[in-house]
């Protein structure tokens, strides 16, 4: 017995059909001005490296022969500090695509919030600064905004993330549907002879019942991604300050012993992985007494998990090789299946084609409901759906 | 089997596994690149060229 009454015979009872429809298209309705702000913003969000490029925003890196050494970490430090006089690091970021360019994120102080921190690359050969437009402000940042929080910090965020719940909601509710409305009639049937309406049900039903799967993985990881502020704190409370409990009373750091073996210490206890970012004292990866080097795994799989080593500031010493919580692992995989760019071009034009078929579901349902509002009841749906 | 359990069958075998393909493909691309990358756009082009079909299906 499930309280609705589904399982007790397939034969779906008009009341419960209304129970259903009253929570698909309530759930629906909520979210979708939202979900479709989301979804249009998403879409070129798609194709950013693809746009900076074409908008000549992307950093290009001089051509140099292949075997041209690396400055060290330290030096880098140095480079980027010049680059950027009265502001300290927050963080080194490495990048698959060319291990010579090194993402940087300077900010006024070591807590300032991402969003006021202006990020650039290095040149890791030359340490020469090349600035990174479309990661600090214009249209593409402006998207991303909208699309992560709507420019209303962490209230933004959690709104977005219950518009996501209500969306996966909607998405269950449409599938337990999809059973009365389809008993009568072949999979993939589009009635195109009877009336607009009926035609469009029909690619609502089909639309939604294929785009399913994918519609659920984008959702619940996009509530995953919205609530990271919230894994990221309960990771520094749960994790993080047990480890650096010892330096509880320990005096605020005046100067940090240099980063130029940072990467050294941490391979030697992370052994066969891989650097992915450096968080520096202060920041909120970090401890103020650490640097954080997070690794990551070697293989496609483990390579969205991050492991930090907590390397003490003063005296290079490792303190800890952090345990990863589940919620940090979830957090690492929604990221590829969040944003569609783990499997080449032809994944990220069907991710654009599965996120336009998801605005025409949404479309689609707000027709229908804005029509049948006019006109019946919905159990006079589907008697006519069966007829 | 109770003859009402097939209708539920009827009514969501093919969906099962266009979403069984949908699952796969979205996990394939993350094990590695090449192959895996070619299942990954096998598994989601299904959803989505079924979906165009009928939305394109002349009136």
């Amino acid at each position: 017995m499930d309280g609705f009454g589904i399982f007790e015979g397939l034969e779906m009872k008009s009341k419960t059909i209304r129970r259903w429809s009253f929570v698909h298209t309530w759930t629906s309705l909520i979210c979708t001005v939202f979900l479709l702000m989301l979804a249009l913003t998403g879409l070129p969000l798609i194709f950013h490296h693809e746009i900076d490029h074409l908008l000549g925003d992307a950093a290009e890196l001089k051509q140099m022969p292949a075997d041209t050494p690396q400055l060290n970490l330290q030096q880098l430090v140095l480079a980027a500090e010049e680059h950027r006089p009265g502001e300290v690091m927050q963080y080194f970021g490495y990048d698959d695509e060319d291990p010579n360019g090194m993402i940087a994120i300077m900010a006024a102080t070591a807590g300032t919030e991402p969003n006021s921190s202006h990020t650039f690359m290095l040149d890791a050969r030359t340490g020469e600064a090349l600035e990174m437009p479309s990661a600090n402000g214009g249209f593409m940042m402006f998207m991303l905004r909208l699309h992560v929080d709507m420019f209303a910090g962490l209230p933004g965020k959690l709104l977005l993330a219950f518009m996501g719940i209500l969306f996966v909601v909607a998405i269950v509710s449409g599938a337990v549907l999809y059973l009365p409305f389809m008993r009568r009639l072949k999979f993939a049937t589009v009635r195109q002879d009877k009336s607009t309406r009926l035609r469009w049900l029909d690619l609502h039903n089909l639309i939604g019942v294929v785009t399913l799967t994918w519609a659920l993985v984008v959702g619940v990881t996009g509530v995953i991604s919205a609530c990271a502020d919230l894994l990221i704190a309960a990771w520094r409370t749960d994790t993080l300050s047990a480890m650096v409990a010892p330096y509880r009373d320990a005096p605020p750091l005046t100067q940090l012993a240099p980063a130029t073996r940072l990467l050294d210490i941490a391979k030697e206890v992370a052994p066969g992985m891989k650097p992915d970012f450096i968080a520096f004292p202060g920041t909120r990866f970090s401890s103020e007494h650490h640097y954080a080097v997070f690794m990551k795994g070697s293989t496609h799989l483990t390579s969205h998990l991050l492991t930090p080593v907590l390397i003490d500031a003063s005296t290079l010493q490792v303190t800890a090789v952090a345990e990863r919580p589940w919620y940090m692992d979830a957090m690492g995989m929604s990221q590829p299946l969040h944003f569609g760019d783990y499997g080449g071009m032809p994944m990220k034009i069907l991710w654009a084609t599965l996120d336009v078929l998801t605005i025409i579901v949404l479309g689609s349902g707000v027709y229908l409901w804005v029509v049948r509002r006019k006109a019946a009841k919905p159990v006079a749906d589907i008697a006519q759906a069966q007829a | 089997m109770r003859p009402r359990q097939s209708n539920f069958w009827k009514v969501f075998a093919l969906p099962t596994v266009i979403g069984l393909f949908s699952a796969a493909g979205l996990f394939a691309a993350l094990l590695g690149d090449g192959v895996w990358d070619a299942l990954s756009w096998l598994g989601l082009g299904i959803p989505a060229i079924i979906a165009l079909r009928g939305l394109l299906k002349p009136l």
